[in-house]
């Protein structure tokens, strides 16, 4: 909200400066978000007089002045029709700085003649658009600052303009009269009363109010006045500047003075030309379907439910938010019906969010007007319109009554203490409340009428901190609790997730952190875009729906990333994906994303694109640093997108899933214009079992004394068969003895069969009790053949 | 003896190749060596003269033998250092690349927030991303229609035909982790709640995702004098300075009662802001008194407990303490910017050493 000081101060007696006020508003909660100061930019600008106005020898329209400035005579050649001597003007020196032309002044020759300066328009200070001469003054020193004179003479054109951010708590402050409240209770000065106004009704109201049944308590009251012969026409030039000073634009009296009183004192005001209106006013809630032409120009289209003021031909206002254009009132307007009243905060609300429009008087209802004030201000308003556009007023006329709001809640001022950490007085407490327009009573601090956010015992403990200043806090050690030395506070999920990212690092990868929200048509690829994770209102197309899973957002990266010419990643993330759209539906992930080559060409070798291996053994080394157990089983039953061949899932047991890698499908890759090879995994954190062991200790190490011995095997066996079965028919050949069984060789072609491949087997053996013999040896080897055989259909190669 | 013994050095010295000195070393060591021979004859000789001859013998032997090493290893270094010589390599040519992770800065800060907080006795909360508006809202002592709640610019989850619940909300602060470690855990209490949050906002400065972290305590006699120590003992960790200088600004938090923004005192040089210094403020957090509608929200009583609770945007004390100035490239993984404002792997915050 933007006020002027000279509008604060028809409120505040005060000798504060504008950065004074600034800070104690700021300080105050009432946040300075920018303060206009129209005086700064003419500080330069110094008041001079033209003795001698001479023809320009080289130019018809310029004249050569000799004008007495700060600094003695000078020359100054100007091409105002206005500059002859004896006038008083406004200089600018050389070096001075001319807002409206955007130009610093120099010392220069015009047409061959010497200048030293320049005497300004208004509209070259910014002041107006006047241009058609150079200032005037009536009145002036030499030497004298323009700025001081204007401030003088003419305050309002150097009226400073601050702008202040309410917060949605305060709606008194939505007036400057509480504004200048609050300056009052910090001490920036005294409220100045307001002298009671009576109008005297000399007719009944002839408009008809009606509140209907049907509202619930939506308008709990209405008052109205009707005003006959009044004159309209353009406002006075004071309110005209005030408006215009905090960006309102002038329109005529009538409307004016409802402006005028909705930031002057919270109260807005609705004026209706009465002689537009057919029968009496009915406050009811709208038709379905009702239609309104409002003062904006548009036409809105009702709901039911929403509250108009209705004649007999329906909607003329749409209640407490904008009014009609058809019973608005024009320069014509000779009868005026001034409408006050008071909406429900919570209804008011829900309609103008229906129907988007943003008002005055709709931001000041929904955060609640002065109940108390509703009255006192309709008459404000009439007895100023009677003394500017004449007329005679009519009685009041009121609906329903003013809701009584009438609170009290406990005043203990130890609690500025034991609460905030602030000491002070009792007494400066009680005043401080008291100049905020509580009633301190004993122990009971009444409410002002005016204060609908202070709902509780803390909200006075607020009020009396806020104004006594929070700068005063000087900071409390918070003793620790628990141990001097702090015990660790993350969760063993928590402390191994942040192991996984570490790892992730340092296996090469660089972290992201993508949007929760994608695209549907990627969420659809990856088992998401259903309704469940569907925002409402996304901000976005491409971001409305939440990720079912890390990959999509780190394969849309990986894009950005290749069309700026970054062709070979390797990506990560770490956060949660979605399982459905309740709370908690979410999952920790942790996804690595490989795309373009593991190596470039170069004087080592040739290039060597990404392939599912890479993503394997990334895979199984964050896997290891979570803490899951080695021995672990892959499926071929993976999501659909992943390449059907060459992706695994990774579990532990038959069911419990870790993680998934593969080579992601080419349709995935391209659908979502990625270039491959890419290959990718993820994994679940919080499915790797969490170790159970109690203690730090690790178990004994068992390393024996014997020598081990390896043995290699190569089998023959069909193309689709897995090594993973190999391996394990072969390690169960004898537990204790088999310490390792790794596969170094497979190849398909040369000499053998169509349909078959080679795998040859590294088999090492690690005796614990004795040297293994020759035969131990043949021994064990026969069961490896026999088991492997058996189990896969292997055959030993010879 | 002497003759016999000059012999067989000038041989070994004379020898040119490993060849040669072997053939050297079988004439004068080998079974049938010439020394070889002399040791047999030890045994005819009476005592007397074997007592004078074989010492003399073996050391002949020992030295001989110990020549032919010397001689041997010479010729070997000589060869290695040939081979040497060709091994020849352009150490200059670049090395097989090797892939550089890095961590995200705002995992980076997470880190670094939450070793602070630990120290203070603070753990870490987290909650679920989708809420429902009770926790997110109402809990929060923010009513349905106030504008409060319109100003949050709040995603709304779709809710489907005939489900009549209030729609699920992207949360739009940790606040809500708040309400659940209140409810789980009780007082007294000491938890920070990190976490991504949503708001419908984008803009230059605006994300519609952006990071939070949130703190609260709660104990019988906790006040804002003590906010306002352990913030300053927060950001004069966190920024590393010696002093901090905070202003608590009045202002208005449906969930805090009173409320505070917190600035600091900050001076801005060619772009690099220093803190504890200049004549600036710089807003950095909200904060307050946890409102007593909030703590009963949270299962707590308030008559008998009291608190704070702060928040403050991860994303941006990031970019305050690492002069990253864009809040939206964040979230565009743009691999140039990962590598440039992100962390080494094992650059992991520490109080001990550095955060």
């Amino acid at each position: 909200m933007k006020l002027t000081l000279s509008w604060l101060r028809d409120h505040l007696d005060t000798t504060a400066s504008v950065p004074e006020i600034a800070e104690a508003l700021t300080d105050l909660g009432l946040e300075v978000e920018g303060i206009h100061d129209p005086a700064a930019a003419l500080r330069p600008f110094t008041i001079a007089k033209v003795r001698d106005a001479q023809q320009h020898p080289n130019a018809d329209k310029l004249r050569v002045c000799q004008v007495e400035t700060k600094d003695g005579l000078q020359q100054i050649v100007c091409g105002a029709p206005n500059a002859r001597a004896g006038i008083t003007v406004v200089l600018a020196s050389p070096g001075t700085y001319v807002p409206g032309i955007d130009t610093t002044i120099g010392v220069g020759k015009i047409r061959g003649v010497e200048s030293f300066g320049m005497m300004a328009s208004e509209r070259e200070l910014e002041l107006s658009d006047e241009h058609n001469g150079i200032i005037e003054l009536p009145s002036g020193e030499v030497g004298q600052s323009f700025a001081d004179w204007l401030q003088a003479h003419d305050p309002a054109r150097v009226d400073p303009v601050i702008e202040i951010k309410i917060t949605p708590n305060r709606p008194d402050a939505l007036g400057i009269r509480g504004v200048a409240r609050d300056l009052a209770a910090r001490g920036l000065g005294t409220l100045k009363p307001r002298p009671p106004v009576a109008v005297e009704g000399a007719f009944d109201n002839p408009v008809a109010i009606t509140l209907d049944e049907g509202l619930d308590g939506g308008c709990p009251l209405f008052a109205a006045r009707l005003i006959r012969s009044v004159r309209n026409g353009p406002s006075p030039e004071w309110l005209q500047a005030r408006l215009r000073a905090i960006g309102l634009r002038p329109i005529s009296f009538l409307v004016d003075v409802t402006n005028f009183f909705t930031f002057d004192l919270n109260r807005p005001l609705h004026v209706f030309d009465a002689d537009k209106l057919a029968g009496g006013l009915t406050v009811r809630p709208a038709r379905e379907g009702e239609t309104l032409l409002a003062l904006d120009g548009k036409t809105y289209t009702l709901t039911a439910g929403q509250m108009v003021i209705a004649d007999d031909h329906g909607p003329q206002s749409l209640a407490g938010i904008m009014g009609g254009e058809e019973s608005g009132v024009t320069d014509t307007t000779t009868n005026v019906l001034v409408e006050s009243a008071l909406w429900d905060p919570i209804r008011i609300a829900a309609t103008g969010r229906a129907q988007k429009i943003v008002s005055d008087a709709r931001y000041r209802f929904e955060r609640g007007v002065d109940p108390a004030f509703a009255e006192e201000g309709l008459d404000r308003a009439v007895a100023m319109i009677l003394s500017v556009a004449g007329g005679e007023a009519s009685h009041r006329t009121t609906a329903g009554a003013v809701p009584d709001t009438a609170r009290a809640y406990r005043f203990d001022p130890d609690r500025l203490r034991t609460l905030v950490g602030l000491d002070l007085p009792e007494g400066e407490q009680r005043r401080i409340l008291d100049a905020l327009g509580f009633r301190t009573e004993g122990d009971r601090a009444h409410v002002p009428s005016w204060r609908p956010d202070v709902l509780g015992d803390a909200d006075i403990v607020e009020e009396v901190a806020r104004v006594a200043s929070l700068t005063r806090l000087q900071g409390a050690p918070l003793a620790a609790r628990g141990p001097a030395i702090p015990k660790p506070v993350l969760t063993p999920a928590q402390a191994r997730l942040g192991r996984a990212k570490r790892t992730m690092a340092t296996l090469g990868y660089n972290e992201c952190v993508t949007y929760a929200f994608i695209d549907r048509a990627a969420a659809a690829l990856f088992g998401g875009g259903d309704e469940a994770r569907r925002i409402g209102n996304p901000i976005a197309s491409d971001l409305s729906d939440l990720r079912p899973s890390l990959l999509p957002g780190l394969l849309k990266a990986a894009q950005r990333n290749q069309a700026r010419g970054q062709g070979d990643l390797a990506l990560f993330e770490a956060s949660e994906s979605f399982t459905g759209g309740e709370p908690g539906e979410q999952r920790a992930e942790v996804a690595g994303l490989l795309v373009g080559r593991a190596q470039a060409k170069g004087v080592h070798g040739p290039a060597r694109a990404y392939d599912v291996f890479d993503a394997k053994a990334d895979l199984e080394a964050v896997l290891s640093a979570l803490g899951a157990p080695a021995k672990l089983q892959i499926r071929r039953d993976g999501s659909g997108w992943w390449h059907p061949g060459r992706h695994g899932v990774i579990t532990l047991g038959p069911k419990t899933v870790l993680g998934e890698f593969g080579e992601l499908h080419p349709r995935v890759l391209k659908a979502l214009d990625v270039k491959g090879p890419a290959v990718a995994f993820t994994l679940w954190p919080d499915a790797v079992p969490l170790p159970r062991a109690a203690t730090r200790a690790r178990p004994r190490l068992e390393a024996s004394d014997f020598q081990a011995v390896e043995r290699d095997f190569a089998f023959v066996v069909d193309a689709r068969v897995e090594s993973q079965a190999l391996v394990q028919a072969a390690q169960g050949a004898d537990k204790a003895l088999i310490a390792e069984v790794r596969v170094f060789d497979a190849f398909q072609g040369g000499t053998l069969p169509e349909g078959k491949k080679s795998l040859a087997l590294t088999v090492r053996l690690q005796p614990r009790t004795a040297t293994l013999t020759d035969a131990e040896i043949e021994q064990v080897s026969a069961r490896i053949v026999d088991k492997v055989s058996k189990a896969t259909g292997a055959t030993l190669r010879t | 003896m002497d003759d016999f013994r000059g012999k067989w050095l000038d041989l070994v010295a004379a020898a040119d190749s490993e060849a040669a000195l072997e053939e050297v070393r079988l004439q004068a060591l080998g079974k049938k060596g010439e020394i070889a021979l002399r040791m047999r004859e030890l045994g005819q000789m009476s005592p007397e003269e074997r007592m004078t001859v074989a010492p003399a013998l073996n050391a002949l032997r020992d030295e001989v033998a110990a020549a032919i090493i010397a001689k041997k290893q010479a010729f070997q270094d000589a060869a290695l250092d040939e081979r040497l010589r060709a091994e020849w390599l352009d150490v200059t040519l670049p090395v097989r690349p090797r892939r550089q992770g890095s961590i995200h800065p705002i995992t980076q800060v997470t880190e670094e927030v939450t070793q602070i907080f630990a120290a203070m006795g603070y753990a870490v909360a987290e909650g679920p991303q989708v809420e429902d508006d009770w926790h997110n809202f109402d809990a929060l002592n923010i009513a349905p229609e106030h504008p409060a709640r319109q100003e949050h610019d709040t995603f709304y989850m779709a809710r489907a035909q005939g489900d009549n619940r209030a729609p699920h909300v992207l949360r739009t602060h940790t606040s809500p982790v708040q309400i659940r470690a209140m409810q789980g855990q009780g007082a007294p209490l000491r938890v920070i709640c990190p976490g991504r949050v949503f708001r419908a906002d984008y803009d230059q400065t605006h994300s519609p995702m952006f990071h939070q972290v949130e703190g609260l305590a709660i104990d019988r006699d906790i006040t804002m004098a003590n906010l306002k120590w352990t913030l300053e003992e927060f950001l004069k960790a966190f920024f590393e300075v010696p002093s901090v200088d905070l202003r608590f600004r009045a202002s208005h938090f449906p969930f805090t009662e009173p409320s505070a923004e917190v600035d600091v005192r900050c001076s801005w040089e060619n772009g690099t802001l220093k803190l504890g210094e200049g004549d600036s403020w710089l807003e950095i957090l909200g904060s307050g008194m946890v409102h007593p509608k909030v703590l009963q929200a949270g299962g707590i009583d308030p008559n008998e407990w009291q608190g704070f609770a702060f928040g403050m945007g991860i994303d941006r004390i990031a970019m305050l303490k690492y002069g990253i100035p864009d809040l939206r490239a964040f979230f565009e993984s743009d691999l140039r910017w990962l590598r440039h404002y992100g962390f080494g792997a094992l650059e992991v915050p520490t109080l001990a050493g550095g955060l």
